[in-house]
C-alpha cells in the first residue's frame, strides 16, 4: 500500500500539540505519521515558523500533508512555513480550517484508508460548529 | 440466479447485503468505536450505508464526521446495507466488530 497523507499539528501550547498527536495515535494508530510543535523559542505560548517547518519535514509524506491550529499566530505560521517550502513540496501541504482535536482526529481517520490530500482536508472541514 | 456477477451489470443493480446488530457498546457510537467502524469500512471497496432505523436515513459508514455524528446510543440496533464487488464481506466483518464490542486489535 502506498503512504498515506500525514498530519502536522500547531499549537500555541506544546502540551495541547503533544495530546492531540497523542490521542490521533491512540484513536487512529500509527499508519498515519503525525509530527506536532508548539510553543515560542523562549518556552512560553506561541507559534514558532521554523519548528513547523521541521514538523513539516518530520511528517513529510509525497502524498501530502495536512496542517492543524488552533489559534490567530498558528495559522498564520503555518502559511509562512508552507510558503518557505521549496516548490516541489509547496503544492503538497495544506492549511485545514478546522478545529485542531476534532479536526486532527477526522484528517487521520481519512487519510488511515489512503485518501487524498484533498479527501482529507474536505473531511476535516465538513467539520461544522455545534449548532 | 448466477455464481458470478453479471460483467454487464452495474455494481449498483447489484442486490444489496443487509445485516442489523446490537450495539452493546456501553458508551454507545462515540469516538474510539466510530473511528474503528468507519477504518474498516475503508478497506472494503463496496458501498457501504449504515443506519439506526431499518428505513434510513442511511449514511455514508466510510465518513467518519457523518459516523461520529449520529451519537447511536448504547443498546440502539445499527444496520448495515453494503453493494458491491465485496459487499458481504463487509457486512459481515462490521457485524462482527460491533459484536466483539470494538476490540483494540481490530
Amino acid at each position: 500500500m502506498s503512504e498515506n497523507v500525514s498530519l502536522v499539528i500547531v499549537s500555541h501550547s506544546p502540551d495541547i500539540a503533544r495530546g492531540t498527536a497523542e490521542m490521533v495515535r491512540q484513536m487512529v494508530g500509527d499508519e498515519v505519521k503525525v509530527a506536532h510543535c508548539g510553543g515560542n523559542p523562549e518556552g512560553g505560548l506561541g507559534t514558532d515558523v521554523q519548528r513547523i517547518l521541521e514538523a513539516i519535514e518530520q511528517a513529510w509524506s509525497p502524498r501530502g500533508v495536512a496542517i492543524l491550529v488552533d489559534l490567530g499566530g498558528a495559522e498564520t505560521n503555518s502559511e509562512m512555513a508552507i510558503e518557505m517550502l521549496p516548490e516541489d513540496r509547496r503544492g503538497r501541504v495544506v492549511l485545514c480550517n478546522a478545529p485542531i482535536v476534532e479536526g486532527s482526529i477526522m484528517a487521520a481517520t481519512e487519510a488511515s484508508g489512503g485518501a487524498s490530500l484533498a479527501e482529507v482536508r474536505a473531511t476535516a472541514e465538513e467539520l461544522s460548529p455545534v449548532t | 440466479m448466477t455464481a458470478f456477477p453479471d460483467p454487464a451489470s452495474k455494481p449498483t443493480a447489484r442486490r444489496a447485503v443487509t445485516a442489523s446488530v446490537r450495539l452493546r457498546h456501553e458508551a454507545g457510537l462515540h469516538a474510539r468505536p466510530a473511528v474503528k467502524l468507519t477504518k474498516l469500512a475503508k478497506k472494503f471497496s463496496a458501498k457501504i450505508l449504515v443506519a439506526m432505523l431499518p428505513d434510513g436515513p442511511w449514511i455514508d459508514a466510510k465518513s467518519i464526521v457523518k459516523v461520529m455524528a449520529t451519537k447511536t446510543p448504547h443498546d440502539a440496533l445499527l444496520h448495515f446495507r453494503a453493494e458491491g464487488e465485496d459487499a458481504e464481506a463487509a457486512v459481515l466483518a462490521l457485524v462482527a466488530l460491533v459484536e466483539r464490542d470494538f476490540p483494540d486489535d481490530g
